[in-house]
């Protein structure tokens, strides 16, 4: 079960600080506080995390190692870099600690058909995936753009008897899919239940998935302590909408001691094209809660850019608003080029193929290791595989696959 | 001053027409000239889109028209000049704007209604502003006698109405479908049990829409409603190479 001391946030309206909050058309404001007042039972519930736990052991493969990564370190040559090994999850990422956690509720809800947005198709898959493990329909969102680039997570999908629904509205992309999935949960509001992907939306999704994902940073915390016997001096992790940094940096929020650093999209460089929402952006409302966007100053949102799918969104948790405007945690952002040296480096080094997503945490481990001292320690969130990634990655280096 | 829109029900012995239009579509030119010929085709109450980049709660028709508005060049400011260029032919016909939170929110909630009150707002539906939300802009528009109208739909319960009702004024938005506008049309029977028991609890007028495109589904919500929205075919009527609005608005209006 979670830690409930560590849940002091957010107030019982959803709000961290300013943001979050349940910002959503009428018709779904019965079903939003149905979904609280159901997570608000489960979560007290020792029967709802037992078989939680249990799935996590069993069909994830929890818990995921950590992993000393000795050729990064040795070639950076400053701080000890621990990854923390949730591209190993069943699916290949840290998107099934939350499809889990939500198919479990849309189960003790009575829901019947499952909808779900997907950006890189991590949260497709693993939404999919325990679909078809609980003999649910499921229909994903995902963007055509989206569909393109990343074409072996749709074929995936569809092999797990999911319907993939293309988005050709806006760039095509995870805006576009989250816009989509939120029509269609306003149309099939009795029977639908809305699996979303990240630590976005409407309360109490953000704090809901950040507490399914806060299995990454509870494993971490006992897991370093036991290795290194301290805590480590810096958490670094890639930042989309922000499910898989929240879920390592929330069990850490309250150690002083411990830097925080969350990695958003550069893309092209923040002057140009990006998917940088907390560097790039201002406070506003988009998909349900207040948070940072990326928008004119007319209040429309821009589009964003990543060669990440799955960062490429032009919002982000708002739970990570409020630790950036708090200071408790750093925002950084790295670009496309920067991701891609890092995606190259970690394959080759480490002999592990990250995904696009935790190759810009990489990248920032890059930056930050040198400048640490030897004995100081990094745990950096492998939060995906780069499997996916390898068309994408190919087209950039002019390899024809 | 009395709200243009509480006149407007005072006045009327019938059901009112509500015409929607999403303002700078196509352009903002062409806009202005189908807005200010609403009224004498027979809108009684004309609801403005402002326009924005994620209308969740739009079909691919009122998405469509918000994307051109938007590409030609139509911002809030633009929108605004709209309603004062229209008041100056028209003083009576109630003007509601409806959108979303974040460009309101960009510009300021207060300065909004302010600004939108001095140019001839007198109603204002923000979809994902939920009474829970809404305090901000709740108490601009109180200030400014503009009224913040609510939406009731089919998933609306007794008890939600409790909490909906006590910030509701100027009418209530009942949508008739759990769905997004344009869709298919509501069942009738439906619809009328559940306005019936939401007047129980409200002497508000309530108007209906969503999936509501021509005169046969005027006339039908119109027997238990105190106006009908017509949004999405009227936008669509607008884009046809023939499109007549003035006709085709008339054609509604004679159904009531």
């Amino acid at each position: 079960m979670p830690d409930l001391k560590k849940n002091s946030l957010p107030d019982e309206r959803g709000h961290f600080g300013i943001y979050g909050g349940r910002y959503v058309a009428e018709t779904l404001m019965p079903l939003i506080l149905d979904v609280e007042k159901a997570w608000s039972d489960a979560k007290a519930d020792a029967k709802y995390w037992a078989q939680f736990d249990e799935l996590m052991r069993d069909y994830v493969g929890r818990p995921s190692p950590m992993y000393f990564a000795e050729p990064t370190t040795k070639k950076l040559g400053g701080a000890k870099v621990y990854f923390k090994r949730d591209e190993l999850n069943h699916t290949g990422s840290h998107k099934i600690n939350n499809t889990i956690g939500q198919i479990l509720l849309a189960l003790r809800m009575g829901k019947t058909r499952i909808i779900a947005e997907t950006g890189a198709g991590q949260h497709g898959v693993a939404t999919a995936t325990v679909c078809a493990r609980f003999g649910l329909p499921c229909t994903v969102f995902m963007g055509a753009t989206d569909i393109e680039r990343q074409k072996p997570n749709v074929f995936r999908m569809k092999l797990l008897g999911a319907e993939v629904r293309p988005v050709t509205s806006g760039a095509g992309t995870l805006k576009d899919a989250m816009n989509e999935a939120m029509r269609d949960w306003v149309t099939n509001v009795h029977d639908t239940f809305y699996i979303i992907g990240t630590v976005a939306g409407p309360h109490p999704y953000p704090a809901m998935v950040r507490d399914f994902q806060s299995v990454i940073g509870k494993e971490a915390r006992a897991q370093i302590l036991e290795r290194e016997g301290r805590l480590p001096d810096l958490l670094i992790a890639a930042i989309g909408g922000g499910s898989n940094a929240m879920g390592l940096f929330h069990p850490f929020l309250d150690d002083a001691s411990v830097k925080i650093q969350g990695v958003e999209a550069g893309g092209h460089g923040l002057h140009h094209k990006h998917a940088a929402s907390l560097t790039g952006g201002k406070p506003g409302i988009l998909h349900g809660n207040m948070t940072y966007l990326l928008q004119s100053n007319d209040g429309q949102i821009t589009e964003a850019h990543s060669i990440s799918a799955g960062l490429d969104y032009p919002g982000i948790g708002p739970e990570h608003s409020y630790l950036h405007d708090t200071k408790r945690a750093e925002y950084v952002s790295i670009t496309d080029d920067e991701a891609l040296d890092a995606f190259k480096m970690c394959t080759q080094l480490e002999g592990i193929i990250p995904a696009l997503e935790p190759a810009h945490a990489y990248a920032q481990v890059m930056k930050m290791a040198p400048k640490m001292k030897k004995d100081d320690i990094i745990v950096m969130n492998l939060c995906g595989r780069g499997d996916k990634d390898i068309f994408t990655v190919a087209e950039r280096f002019g390899v024809t696959l | 001053m009395t709200n243009r829109i509480d006149a407007t029900f005072a006045k009327l012995d019938r059901p009112a027409l509500i015409t929607f239009i999403t303002a700078g579509d196509p352009d903002i030119k062409k806009s202005q000239s189908i807005l200010d010929l609403l009224p004498a085709s027979g809108a009684d109450i004309i609801e403005l889109g402002m326009p924005f980049t994620d209308p969740m709660a739009d079909g691919p028709v009122i998405q469509a028209a918000a994307l051109r508005a938007l590409d030609s060049g139509a911002s809030m400011k633009t929108t605004l000049q709209m309603v004062r260029d229209f008041r100056k032919n028209n003083t009576d016909t109630p003007i509601v704007l409806m959108g979303y939170a974040n460009p309101v929110y960009q510009y300021g909630m207060d300065v909004f209604v302010r600004d939108a009150s001095a140019a001839g707002v007198d109603g204002l539906i923000i979809v994902d502003l939920p009474p829970e939300e809404d305090d901000e802009l709740y108490t601009a528009s109180k200030a400014a006698n503009v009224h913040l109208i609510k939406l009731v739909t089919p998933t609306t319960s007794d008890e939600r109405l409790k909490t909906v009702l006590p910030k509701a004024s100027g009418f209530l938005y009942y949508v008739s479908i759990t769905g997004i506008t344009g869709a298919a049309s509501a069942d009738v029977s439906a619809v009328k049990n559940h306005v019936e028991s939401i007047r129980k609890a409200t002497d508000l007028p309530l108007a209906i829409g969503f999936g509501i495109k021509g005169p046969d589904d005027v006339r039908q919500f119109a027997a238990f409603a105190d106006a009908v929205v017509v949004g999405s075919a009227i936008v669509s009527e607008a884009q046809k190479p023939d499109g007549d609005v003035a006709t085709f608005v008339k054609s509604l209006r004679s159904a009531l």
